[in-house]
């Protein structure tokens, strides 16, 4: 990969307040990325990760300057219905519950944790902050997130709920590190919403390392965000018979980068990836995935769907690796998109890069639009046309709704989509 | 199971390796203006042309090799290169009986006697050797239709006007680095024009020999289908075994009129290097057709063997309204061989079409990468693509990579990619034998079922030259 080097200097983007500056042990790590980030600068428009969004300009161009938050946020309005979660959220970079309490999981403020030594093992280790100029930003600016422990054998009945809004326009970044014992299991919700439509930028690297025979099941649910600029990393580092379902469900935004990426650094492992990008007005939605099979006997699959109409963009880019030991690996992956309006966009590059012999890898993806012979068929039984095409979309859409665990997290969704659907202006 | 015949397959030697005593006539060694005006009056070229190539070479200086490309290489010492070899000859042959019989020797050492191929298979054929065209059959036949079919050098003497008007249309000269270079030093190539609605009865064919060491070989072919016309074309190629990397830095061109349809047939057979990667061409070929009427049709078929490293991405500009592309390829790569192949397909017309066949092999230490793109422009209404790219393993030393580019701007387009990776399966194998069918016919018949869809678009004359090819490489191999 190169990177353009281009004249944005980092400390415009706010690097030199980031918590990771308290943290003594961390300080190498701190000077390293900072040089590297110096050195090499933010992608510009030729470096091939980031073609086709460019979320350096787009940045820089970025107004926060006359933007007051509404001061109250209700967060009731970005519940689940029904879900029995943990809920912390965050108000700007304020956390504005109180901690969870359950027994035997420790869920702390990362840099409280970092402090004691806890997850120094696995900070900075399983995201290179060196691979993305936007990761190494992150690395060094941010503020806010959460150390995550799931001791072995225990499974975490209630899934932890993290509300990330924006007030006003805010410029933030938070880090999670996620790390699940042997036998154990979790489910992290991530959820971003922003107030009015203002500008915002939030940047979020999350890792998660997941041992023998654990589960961890990771949402990202982007709804009611408008005007937000944002880049979301995830890296998964998988064990021995462990199994991780991601879900990425981009409703909105302005310019949304989703960084996927597991790494299946054992045998066994099982990974599923479901992803819908839901677009609209002008927003520009881009998922970066990678799947890493390192060790042989593993399974992934991969499925994201994308609607898009008015002037949006969609992006889609996955990419599997099997490495040369790596047999015996099947690795699945469907992209499929629908064109909705004449200037709406999709790029999508399905990439495979194999280097063992005995493995079963497909790829396949497709771009078209909504059958009029369905169309047809619903409206002769009479169904009128909009809702007929509500039904034909819900029905495309539907496959990566119908993949999600959590009955009230589904049916929340189905109902946020094919309400958007439902709206003739979609 | 597999371990000797894998063995066997990789040790087996390339067959074109011989090299032939022939007198050449060469430049020195070296790249700059003055070498370029050297060719230029060597070709006893217009003022235009010299013009035209040192505006190329002025490009090119200012360029910078590509880096994008899935392939390693040590750098290319540009100045190392001769840049002109010519088999010495006292003048222009009019018939065979003037070329010298070392070169007729030496083609008919690759089965293309030219004599023969004259007499039986009736394929036009135009012999390139090193830098020149040395000889092209059948000329008079063609002339009779109003065809033009020769060597590049007398296309410009004898039809500027054509040659200046469609060089560099499609391929630009500051197209990229190689097509750059490529526009500075060529030497030789072929021509072809087919006038309106004629149907070339004919495959014509283009056989590219390196030879002389040290040489760089930049050929250039220009075809031209008028409107309503038809041509099949075909191209070979083989070079001598030699230690150090040669380059091979080709460009050809298509322009297809209204209602043209132009197939172009490729059987790469370059020396690919020994078993530790020593040696071999590097091939860095640009080639593209341009669809530039309504309802034009330009077809690309290519069995990509050889070569140390392989770049080349033919492609198709579908500009006419309802015009379509088409590209087959079976890319086998072995030993140190690293193959950068695909396609693209510019939909800017409406109601094109294009669809994409490609079927990678790979075995030994090689890396096999499939890369294209599909790009939909907003002008595109009801474009349709479909692609296909799957890949075929054998041995755990080798790399099957895909980057398939899909960009849609249009929303009444359907675009469709699908692409698999996998080794030949042992059950296949399995029920083969069970009926009797030996190990070694059992993988022959999955392979060339595996690449049947691309070898049924060779012409007769090829697709049993690739057979026998792919056969020669893969049989036995089992991963």
């Amino acid at each position: 990969m190169t990177t353009n080097a281009i004249d944005t200097n980092p400390t415009l983007l706010g690097v030199s307040s980031g918590a990771i500056d308290s943290i003594p042990s961390l300080a190498t790590l701190r000077d390293e990325t900072f040089r590297h980030l110096q050195e090499v600068g933010f992608p510009g428009p030729k470096n091939e990760e980031y073609k086709y969004t460019p979320l350096t300009r787009a940045l820089e161009k970025l107004s926060l300057d006359d933007q007051e938050g509404t001061g109250t946020v209700n967060l009731a309005d970005y519940a689940i219905p029904d879900l029995d979660a943990t809920v912390v959220a965050f108000v700007n970079e304020k956390c504005v519950t109180s901690l969870p309490e359950t027994e035997g999981l420790i869920v702390k403020p990362l840099q409280e944790a970092l402090s004691e030594g806890k997850g120094i093992n696995h900070f900075a280790k399983i995201v290179d902050a060196q691979s993305d100029a936007f990761v190494a930003w992150n690395t060094l600016a941010w503020t806010y997130g959460f150390y995550i422990e799931v001791p072995a054998g225990k499974t975490l009945t209630k899934p932890l709920v993290i509300l990330h809004v924006s007030d006003g326009a805010v410029r933030k970044a938070a880090r999670n590190l996620i790390v699940v014992g042997r036998n154990a299991q979790c489910t992290v919700i991530q959820m971003f919403a922003s107030t009015g439509k203002g500008a915002s930028y939030v940047n979020v690297v999350t890792e998660g390392f997941v041992d023998e025979n654990a589960r961890l099941d990771l949402y990202a649910i982007q709804a009611d965000m408008p005007g937000q600029i944002q880049f979301n990393q995830t890296r998964v580092l998988q064990k021995d018979n462990s199994r991780v379902n991601s879900y990425a469900f981009t409703l909105g935004g302005k310019l949304v980068r989703n960084n996927l990426a597991l790494a299946l650094d054992g045998q066994g492992c099982e990974s599923h990836m479901y992803g819908l990008y839901l677009l609209n007005g002008d927003t520009h939605a881009d998922n970066h995935t990678v799947v890493d099979h390192i060790k042989p006997n593993s399974f992934s699959n991969e499925l994201y769907k994308g609607i898009m109409d008015d002037t949006s963009r969609g992006v889609f880019n996955g990419k599997i690796y099997v490495r040369p030991n790596a047999q015996k690996t099947n690795a699945f992956q469907s992209n499929r998109n629908i064109l909705l309006s004449t200037d709406a966009k999709v790029n999508t590059k399905p990439q495979l890069e194999i280097w063992a012999d005995d493995v079963k890898c497909s790829h396949g993806c497709t771009t078209g639009q909504i059958d009029e012979d369905a169309l047809f068929y619903l409206m002769a039984r009479g169904i009128p046309r909009s809702t007929a095409r509500a039904m034909l979309l819900y029905a495309f859409a539907g496959e990566t709704i119908d993949a999600v665990s959590l009955p009230p997290v589904q049916q929340y969704l189905a109902q946020r989509v094919s309400q958007r659907l439902q709206r003739n202006d979609f | 199971m597999s371990k000797d015949i894998i063995e066997e397959f990789t040790s087996r030697e390339y067959e074109h390796g011989w090299t032939t005593n022939i007198e050449v006539d060469a430049a020195p060694k070296g790249l700059n203006e003055e070498i370029i005006r050297f060719i230029s009056a060597k070709k006893n070229e217009p003022e235009w042309l010299l013009e035209w190539r040192l505006k190329a070479y002025r490009q090119w200086t200012r360029m910078k090799e590509p880096t994008w490309p899935n392939v390693k290489y040590p750098p290319i010492d540009y100045q190392d290169i001769i840049y002109y070899a010519a088999p010495k000859q006292k003048a222009r042959p009019e018939s065979l009986e003037d070329v010298d019989p070392e070169l007729l020797k030496t083609f008919e050492k690759l089965g293309i006697s030219l004599v023969e191929q004259k007499r039986l298979t009736g394929v036009a054929v135009d012999a390139v050797i090193d830098s020149v065209s040395v000889a092209t059959t059948f000329k008079e036949t063609l002339a009779e239709l109003g065809i033009i079919f020769c060597s590049f050098s007398e296309a410009v003497q004898k039809h500027p006007d054509l040659v200046r008007k469609y060089m560099g249309s499609v391929v630009p000269v500051n197209d990229n680095y190689f097509a750059a270079l490529n526009s500075a030093v060529f030497t030789d190539g072929s021509f072809c024009y087919i006038p309106k609605g004629v149907r070339c009865p004919m495959e014509l064919s283009t056989y590219f020999r390196i030879n002389a060491a040290n040489t760089g070989q930049f050929e250039r072919t220009l075809i031209i289908a008028d409107e309503g016309s038809y041509v099949s074309y075909l191209e070979g190629c083989t070079a001598p075994m030699r230690d150090e990397h040669q380059l091979h830095a080709a460009v050809v061109e298509i322009y297809a009129m209204k209602n043209a349809h132009v197939k172009y047939s490729t059987v790469q057979n370059w020396y690919p290097g020994d078993k530790e990667g020593k040696g071999g061409i590097y091939n860095f070929v640009t080639k593209r057709g341009l669809c530039a009427g309504e309802h034009s049709k330009i077809s690309w078929t290519q069995v990509e063997t050889g070569s140390a490293i392989t770049w080349k991405y033919p492609s198709c500009i579908l500009k006419g309204d309802y015009s379509s592309g088409e590209f087959y390829s079976v890319a086998v790569t072995n030993n140190y061989q690293q193959a950068d192949t695909g396609t693209k397909m510019i939909h800017i017309g409406k109601g094109t079409r294009s669809r994409i066949v490609s079927k990678g092999i790979s075995a030994g230490h090689s890396q096999n990468s499939y890369r294209g793109q599909v790009h939909v422009l907003k002008r595109a209404e009801g474009a349709r693509n479909f692609s296909q790219c799957d890949s075929l393993l054998m041995g755990d030393k080798c790399g099957a990579h895909t980057f398939p580019y899909i960009d849609v701007e249009n929303n009444t387009a359907h675009i469709e990619h699908e692409a698999t990776t996998s080794k030949i399966g042992e059950d296949q194998i399995f029920y083969c034998q069970q009926r009797g069918i030996d190990e070694e016919s059992a993988v022959a018949l999955i392979v060339n079922g595996y690449a049947r869809e691309v070898l049924k678009q060779l012409p007769m004359e090829f697709a049993v030259e690739a057979q026998k090819l792919l056969a020669l490489t893969l049989e036995g191999s089992v991963g």
